[in-house]
C-alpha cells in the first residue's frame, strides 16, 4: 500500500493512494472542514457526491467534492467557507 | 448496428449492457466513478485491492462475472470518471447527452456529446433522511456514507455509532461498521411492529420466490443477535448534541404515525450517528430527457422498461425503489429492448417476484408523517442554505403562498449547492403541512436541468459533438 501525504491548511496530513481526501480527513481524526453562510461546521455526510457538504479547495480549485475526489500526494487541500450574506 | 448508451455503471447499468451486447447492439457505458459496481459493489480501488475483497459483498462473484464480461468486449466501451451534466431533448429520438469525462469537480475536463440511438438511464438513487435537531452537525452521517467510507475506503465513521432510521438497508451499514471494527451501540428502526407485521407477515408465500433476499436479511439478523447488539423498533433519534461534531443522541419511542412520545427520550453517548429512512429517485437526466414520473417520484416505464420518451429506457432505482436484484432483472429487460430484442421471459419473472418485495417494503418502513412533530423551529431543514423548519411553516403562513417555487425563492429552502437533494422532499412535506391545503406544483425540487456543476471554462469548450458515426 502506498503511503501519501497531503497537505491541509498548512498541516502535513498521511492518507494511502487510492483514498479519497475526505478519507484521509477522517482517517485523521477530522469530523469538519467547511462552514456554511452562518457559521455552521460541515464535514462528509452523505459520502456519495449528492449534499455537496464536504467541499474543499484542492491546489486553489474550489468547490471540489472531498468524498469524490481521489487524493493525489502533496495535494494541497485548504479549508473553505460559503461566502457570507 | 445500433449504438445504445447506458448512463450509470451501477447493477442495472451493468446488466443492460451486458444484455445490449448479447443482442448485437454496440453499446458505450458511462460511469461517474473510476470503475463499474455502483453503490451496491462499491470497493476498493484498484491500487488498494483486498483480497479477502468478496466477504465485503453479496453476489460478488455475479460482479467479477459481469465486470469480465464488459471488460474483455471489443465492441462495449466503458467510460469511467463520466459525468453527465446535461441532455438536450429531441423530436421523436433520445436526447443528447453532454458529459465531461475526468476528475471530479476538476477542470479542463474532456467534454463529449453523445448521440445515441437508444439511451438507457440507470442513475440509482439518493438517500433520504429526515431532519432532527443537530442533523448538520459533524458526526452525523447517512447510512449510506457510512457503507461507502467502510466498503470504498475501510474507514470507520466513529468508534461508537449509532444507526437508526427506517428500512432493511441499516442492517448491511451496520455489518460494514462491525467489520470495520466499530462499536454499534444500537439499530433504531422507526416502524412499529404493527407496521413491520403488515409489510412483511402478510401472504408469505409471495415472499418465497424472494428467498435469496430473505435470507440475506435473516443473515444480517443473527448478526446482530451474536454480537448482542439491541434492534429496537418504534423509536427514532429526535436530537443529536454536541458543539462541533456529535458527542450523544436522544432516542424517543414513536407512535404508529412515528410522532415522539413524551418522556420516553433516552439519551446514549455516541461519536456518531448513521441515518437513512429510505431512497429518492435519482431523476434529474430523466426529468430533463422529458420522461414522465409519478406521483412517487419515480420514472413510469411500461412492460419493455420504455419511458414516455422515444428511444428512452430506465432501469434500477430509477423506477421505484427495490433493490438489487430488481435492478439486475430491470437492466436486463432494459438492455435487451434497447437493442431491438426481446427481454427473457426469466428477467420478466424476476421483476414481477422482486417488485412485490419492494411493495412489501414500502409497506413495512415507509414514512409516516408524525416525524414533523419531531422538528423545533429552530432545527435546520436545508442543509446548504441553513434555512429552518421555523422559517419555512413562518414564510408558507405569512405569504399564504401555496406555490413552491415562490416559497423556495422566498426561503431559499432547496437553492443552495446540492440544489435540493438532500431537502427538496422534507420541504415538500413540511410546506404540505404548514396550511393544510397543499401545494399548488408540488414535484419541482426534483427538476434540476443541469445535473452536476460544471465549470464555466468547461462550459465554453463542450460544444464540440461526438455523433453516432464517431463512436467506437
Ligand atoms: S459528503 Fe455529500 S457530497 Fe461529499
Amino acid at each position: 500500500m502506498t503511503r501519501i501525504r497531503i497537505e491541509v491548511d498548512g498541516d502535513q496530513v498521511p492518507g494511502l493512494a487510492g483514498q479519497t481526501i475526505a478519507a484521509v480527513l477522517l482517517a485523521d481524526g477530522r469530523a469538519a472542514w467547511r462552514r456554511t453562510r452562518t457559521g455552521r461546521p460541515r464535514g462528509v455526510f452523505c459520502g456519495i457526491g449528492a449534499c455537496f457538504d464536504c467541499l474543499v479547495t484542492v491546489n486553489g480549485l474550489r468547490d471540489v467534492r472531498a468524498c469524490q475526489r481521489r487524493a493525489a500526494d502533496g495535494d494541497k487541500v485548504d479549508l473553505q467557507e460559503d461566502d457570507r450574506d | 448496428m445500433t449504438e445504445v448508451l447506458v448512463v450509470g455503471g451501477g447493477p442495472a447499468g451493468m446488466a443492460a449492457t451486458l444484455a445490449a451486447r448479447r443482442h448485437g447492439a454496440r453499446v458505450v457505458l458511462l460511469e461517474a466513478g473510476d470503475d463499474v459496481g455502483g453503490q451496491y459493489w462499491r470497493h476498493l480501488p484498484h491500487g488498494r485491492a483486498d483480497p479477502g475483497e468478496r466477504h465485503w459483498h453479496h453476489g460478488w462473484d455475479r460482479f467479477l462475472a459481469l465486470r469480465a464480461a464488459l471488460r474483455d468486449d471489443a465492441d462495449c466501451e466503458i467510460v469511467t470518471g463520466a459525468h453527465v451534466w446535461s441532455v438536450d431533448r429531441r423530436d421523436g429520438a433520445p436526447p443528447l447527452v453532454h458529459v465531461v469525462v475526468g476528475e471530479p469537480d476538476g477542470q479542463g475536463r474532456e467534454p463529449r456529446t453523445y448521440d445515441p440511438a437508444a439511451l438507457v438511464l440507470a442513475t440509482g438513487a439518493y438517500e433520504r433522511t429526515l431532519p432532527f435537531p443537530g442533523w448538520d452537525l459533524p458526526g452525523v452521517f447517512t447510512a449510506g456514507a457510512a457503507q461507502a467510507l467502510a466498503k470504498g475506503e475501510r474507514v470507520a465513521v466513529g468508534r461508537r455509532v449509532l444507526v437508526a432510521g427506517a428500512g432493511p438497508f441499516l442492517l448491511p451499514v451496520v455489518s460494514g461498521l462491525l467489520r470495520i471494527g466499530t462499536e454499534v451501540a444500537e439499530v433504531v428502526e422507526a416502524a412499529r411492529p404493527a407496521q413491520l407485521a403488515a409489510g412483511w407477515a402478510t401472504r408469505p408465500w409471495e415472499l418465497l420466490a424472494a428467498r435469496r433476499k430473505a435470507g440475506e436479511l435473516a443473515g444480517y439478523a443473527r448478526e446482530l443477535a451474536a454480537r448482542r447488539i439491541p434492534y429496537r423498533t418504534g423509536a427514532a433519534v429526535v436530537a443529536a448534541h454536541g458543539t462541533d461534531r456529535v458527542e450523544a443522541v436522544t432516542v424517543a419511542r414513536l407512535t404508529r404515525q412515528w410522532a415522539p412520545v413524551p418522556g420516553t427520550e433516552r439519551r446514549i453517548e455516541v461519536d456518531a450517528v448513521c441515518v437513512s429512512h429510505g431512497f429518492l429517485p435519482r431523476t434529474e437526466l430523466a426529468t430533463a430527457a422529458g420522461c414522465a414520473v409519478g406521483a412517487d417520484g419515480a420514472v413510469t416505464v411500461d412492460a419493455r422498461q420504455l419511458t414516455s420518451v422515444p428511444g428512452v429506457l430506465t432501469a434500477g432505482e430509477l423506477t421505484g425503489i427495490g433493490g438489487v436484484d430488481l435492478a439486475l432483472a430491470e437492466g436486463e429487460i432494459a438492455g435487451s429492448v434497447a437493442a431491438g430484442g426481446t427481454p427473457a421471459p426469466g428477467a420478466v419473472r424476476e421483476r414481477a417476484v422482486f417488485r412485490r418485495f419492494a411493495a412489501r417494503l414500502a409497506a413495512a418502513h415507509g414514512i409516516r408523517p408524525g416525524w414533523q412533530a419531531w422538528l423545533d423551529d429552530g432545527t435546520v431543514v436545508c442543509r446548504c442554505e441553513d434555512v429552518t423548519a421555523g422559517a419555512l411553516r413562518r414564510t408558507a403562513e405569512l405569504t399564504g403562498s401555496r406555490g413552491l417555487r415562490s416559497l423556495k425563492l422566498t426561503t431559499r429552502a432547496g437553492l443552495g449547492l446540492c440544489q435540493g437533494r438532500t431537502c427538496g422532499r422534507t420541504v415538500e412535506d413540511l410546506l404540505t403541512g404548514a396550511d393544510g391545503v397543499g401545494l399548488l406544483d408540488p414535484g419541482r425540487t426534483a427538476h434540476r436541468p443541469i445535473a452536476i456543476p460544471v465549470r464555466l471554462g468547461e462550459l465554453s469548450d463542450s460544444t464540440r459533438t461526438r455523433n453516432r458515426e464517431d463512436l467506437p
